[in-house]
């Protein structure tokens, strides 16, 4: 019964020269990936509505030219709609935006995690707010440039698979979209390499067939978060110096703040030792930072908050799958037992370093991406959580600071 | 497609597009030029300026063509206050102004000149009474004739005596009464008018700036002598033709147009009414133009409005695009005290010369539908995220 193992078909339409047209919305930032998912299903002869979503006032905040969804992506986006020949539309989203994606990123900095926002604007806004404007528009599907592969199990269930291009896979990215969403949504670019995008791009006369691509957070663009959250938002929390303390409570130092740190981070802690040290844990609550060798990141198992399963049913229990723990990691081999509170335990087969409360959990089975949920803690080899950070990340997020863009 | 955005442009005239074919094919002479040629094309021009004037009641003499209302608003406000510079370096404004006269204020303030706005009240309407007095500095104002977004016909004449007593240049944007509503630069008084050929059925990129005789008005485009040392540049000879034959056209049909538009207007609100009880029509109490509703639907966006109608073949505006194109809410509805949750769902919808009943009916009907969709979405958005 458990379609898990299925072999996929290929899903209606993702590679569909026959495929019947389709009205299409199509979700565009102004970057090369999106506006060659949107040309390719236009040049296919589906009904385009092309759209971004402004996240920001673009009046007030200055915002690098490099990062997605600025004015002059906007305009990208526009004149790939104008070339292709379908209509396009910014829609405001920086409602959405604040209170599910920004709000979050604040929180979990302040409380000693470090979140993977990528995943909450897609479970928001791409797959959220905007998926529930297809039917407003009279459309059938939602579609975005996104690396992933759509298709249907046996059964008719629909499943996220990995891309084609193990390198540029980003199912990871959208391991906490709506299962329902999962059946109306078309990845174009699940098939393709980032070099085959950008010659199609090219052939198809698109002026940002070679734009940058932008490595950091759209919101961003220069990697500073502290300083974002900082000077940008007016964050408060997390900047207060505290202690760098070792794995027994000895304060080595001082630290400039939590939200500067990480799980797993080497560089910058300004600490001599013998041996590298890394951060092991943030003790929110002791606004600590724990440092430590590099043989002490590593964990036996973790366990995530309220996990996103995209399949009818969470897996059964002791189930083998593979894990990956953030953006740039090897998946491992675990076992997952999905609790019935909605959460999950890990246990990896070897031990792995720097989980990092936080960031995404995703589980996958071969291709297939199981669904995912935020790292709450490591657990160690007994199935408690270690020693330092205990506890810690859970309670000091919880005051809200109101959200001012400069 | 039904398009209901008559406000934004309209389609040119069967008669205009003739007539700036043939002045395409005609001739390529100058009409600055002294020879025959060159006469010809003056005396093209010449004839478009008396069709100008006449739509407006005003001595053809008076008539400057300019590029549209931009240049229009831009050319009076800052001309007029710049040649009137001894006298005072303070200009109003009403607030709910075009932005291409905003604009002008900009410039101004750029110079150094102080620009301040008259309110209106919650119907779009501006008080006479705010007019500023004589020895406050002012020495300009400027109220335009009806409003691009709510369609709120201002009470110029009023406006234009009240400024006058006090001494005050007044600069009056008439380009979206122009065509719609009878205009009469004469019982208006005011001292300059801008019209815009594209809103009246002529092309894009040429309009009128109509200057009171002997009113002061330091040009903005300096070089030889055109248009009487007004407005240098050699002249857009067929927009120009167009924009004549456009005007003739339009005053000849606006006294069976307007009766015919407002019929349809009444027809397009109450239909809102009885699909969307909720419905909230600005500047419902003021008068207005004949052919224009702006109207709330309290819970739906515009911008997913906008979409939706889209997707069902329909075309309107929403009220007002930041730099990026999303849609913010209009200052013009904040001016009238709207509260922003309902500005942010209001739309305009503009009818013209091709509108017809039916056309009206599907309008109701597909906006009803779009507003059911888009509430639905938003309240399943909203319920999911809390």
């Amino acid at each position: 019964m458990t379609p898990e193992r299925a072999t996929p078909a290929p899903a209606p339409g993702a590679s569909g020269a026959a495929a019947p047209a389709r009205r299409v919305l199509a979700a565009m930032s102004g970057g090369v990936d999106s506006a060659v998912a949107a040309a390719l299903l236009a040049e296919r002869g589906h009904e385009l509505t092309g759209v971004t979503l402004k996240l920001w006032c673009y009046g007030r905040s200055p915002v690098s030219p490099r990062a997605c969804c600025t004015l002059d992506a906007i305009d990208d986006a526009r004149r790939v709609a104008r070339r292709m020949g379908f209509p396009h539309y910014v829609v405001e989203a920086e409602e959405v935006f604040r209170a599910r994606v920004l709000q979050p990123f604040l929180d979990a900095y302040a409380g000693g995690r470090t979140p993977y926002p990528c995943a909450l604007c897609n479970q928001h806004l791409k797959f959220g707010d905007l998926m529930s404007r297809v039917d407003e528009v009279g459309a059938d599907v939602l579609a975005t440039g996104h690396y992933a592969r759509v298709a249907r199990l046996e059964d008719g269930t629909p499943a996220l698979l990995r891309a084609r291009d193990a390198a540029k896979d980003q199912s990871y990215a959208l391991a906490l979209i709506p299962f329902a969403s999962l059946g109306r949504a078309v990845f174009p670019l699940g098939d393709l390499t980032k070099d085959e995008v950008r010659a199609e791009g090219l052939r198809l006369g698109l002026s940002v067939w070679d734009k940058t691509e932008s490595q950091d957070l759209c919101f961003v663009p220069d990697g500073d978060y502290a300083g974002f959250m900082t000077k940008s938002l007016g964050e408060t929390r997390g900047t207060r110096e505290g202690p760098f303390l070792d794995r027994e409570g000895r304060r080595l130092g001082t630290h400039r703040g939590i939200i500067h740190y990480t799980v797993g981070q080497r560089r910058g802690l300004g600490l001599a030792a013998a041996t590298p040290l890394y951060v092991l844990a943030i003790d929110a609550a002791r606004n600590a930072v724990v440092v430590g060798p590099r043989s002490a990141l590593e964990c036996a198992g973790l366990a995530t908050g309220p996990v996103n399963w995209l399949m009818p049913r969470p897996p059964e229990p002791g189930a083998r799958v593979d894990v990956k723990i953030r953006y740039q990691h090897r998946p491992a081999a675990a076992r997952v037992h999905a609790r019935p509170d909605g959460s999950a335990t890990v246990r990896f087969d070897a031990p792995q370093p720097a989980v990092t409360p936080g960031q995404l959990c995703a589980f996958y089975q071969g291709e297939r991406c199981l669904g995912g949920g935020a790292i709450e803690h490591a657990l160690d080899a007994d199935g408690a959580p270690p020693a330092p950070g205990r506890g810690a990340a859970d309670k000091a997020g919880a005051g809200l600071v109101t959200i001012a863009l400069s | 497609m039904i398009y209901f955005d008559h406000n934004a442009s309209t389609p040119v005239r069967p008669e205009a597009r003739e007539a700036m074919n043939e002045a395409l094919a005609g001739t390529g002479a100058n009409p600055s030029s002294a020879h025959r040629e060159g006469q010809r094309a003056r005396a093209a021009i010449e004839r478009a300026r008396e069709q100008v004037a006449s739509l407006v009641g005003a001595d053809p003499a008076a008539v400057t063509f300019v590029s549209g209302g931009t240049e229009g608003d831009h050319a009076a406000v800052i001309g007029m206050a710049l040649a009137n510079e001894k006298r005072g370096r303070s200009v109003a404004i009403s607030a709910i102004e075009h932005h291409a006269v905003h604009g002008a204020g900009e410039v101004l303030g750029r110079l150094g000149f102080r620009v301040t706005h008259l309110p209106v009240d919650a119907r779009g309407y501006l008080d006479p009474a705010t007019v500023p007095a004589a020895g406050s500095g002012h020495t300009l104002v400027a109220v335009m004739l009806a409003n691009n977004e709510t369609g709120v016909i201002q009470p110029v004449a009023e406006i234009a005596a009240r400024a006058r007593a006090a001494g005050l240049a007044i600069q009056c944007d008439a380009v979206q009464a122009a065509g719609k509503i009878p205009v009469d630069f004469e019982s208006l008084g005011v001292d300059a008018l801008v019209i815009s050929a594209h809103k009246l059925g002529g092309p894009k990129g040429i309009g009128a700036l109509i200057l009171r005789e002997g009113t002061p008005c330091e040009p903005l485009f300096r070089g030889s002598a055109h248009e009487r040392g007004r407005r240098g540049g050699t002249e857009n000879l067929p927009g120009i033709v167009g924009f004549g034959v456009a005007a003739e056209c339009a005053a000849r049909e606006l006294a069976a147009e307007a009766p015919r538009l407002l019929a349809l207007r009444g027809r397009l609100e109450a239909g809102l009414r009885a699909a969307l009880p909720d419905t909230v029509i600005h500047g419902e109490r003021a008068p207005r133009l004949p052919n224009t509703v702006n109207a709330s639907f309290p819970g739906a966006r515009s911008d997913h409005l906008l979409m939706a109608l889209d997707a069902r073949g329909v075309c309107v505006s929403a009220g007002a695009a930041c730099a990026s194109g999303a849609v913010e809410p209009s200052p013009v509805l904040e001016a009238m005290g709207v509260p922003r949750e309902i500005a942010v769902c209001a739309l305009r919808l503009s009818m013209g010369r091709g509108t017809g009943a039916e056309d009206v009916d599907r309008v109701i009907a597909a906006l009803a539908e779009s507003v059911r969709a888009v509430r639905g979405t938003t309240t399943a958005a909203g319920a999911r995220g809390a």
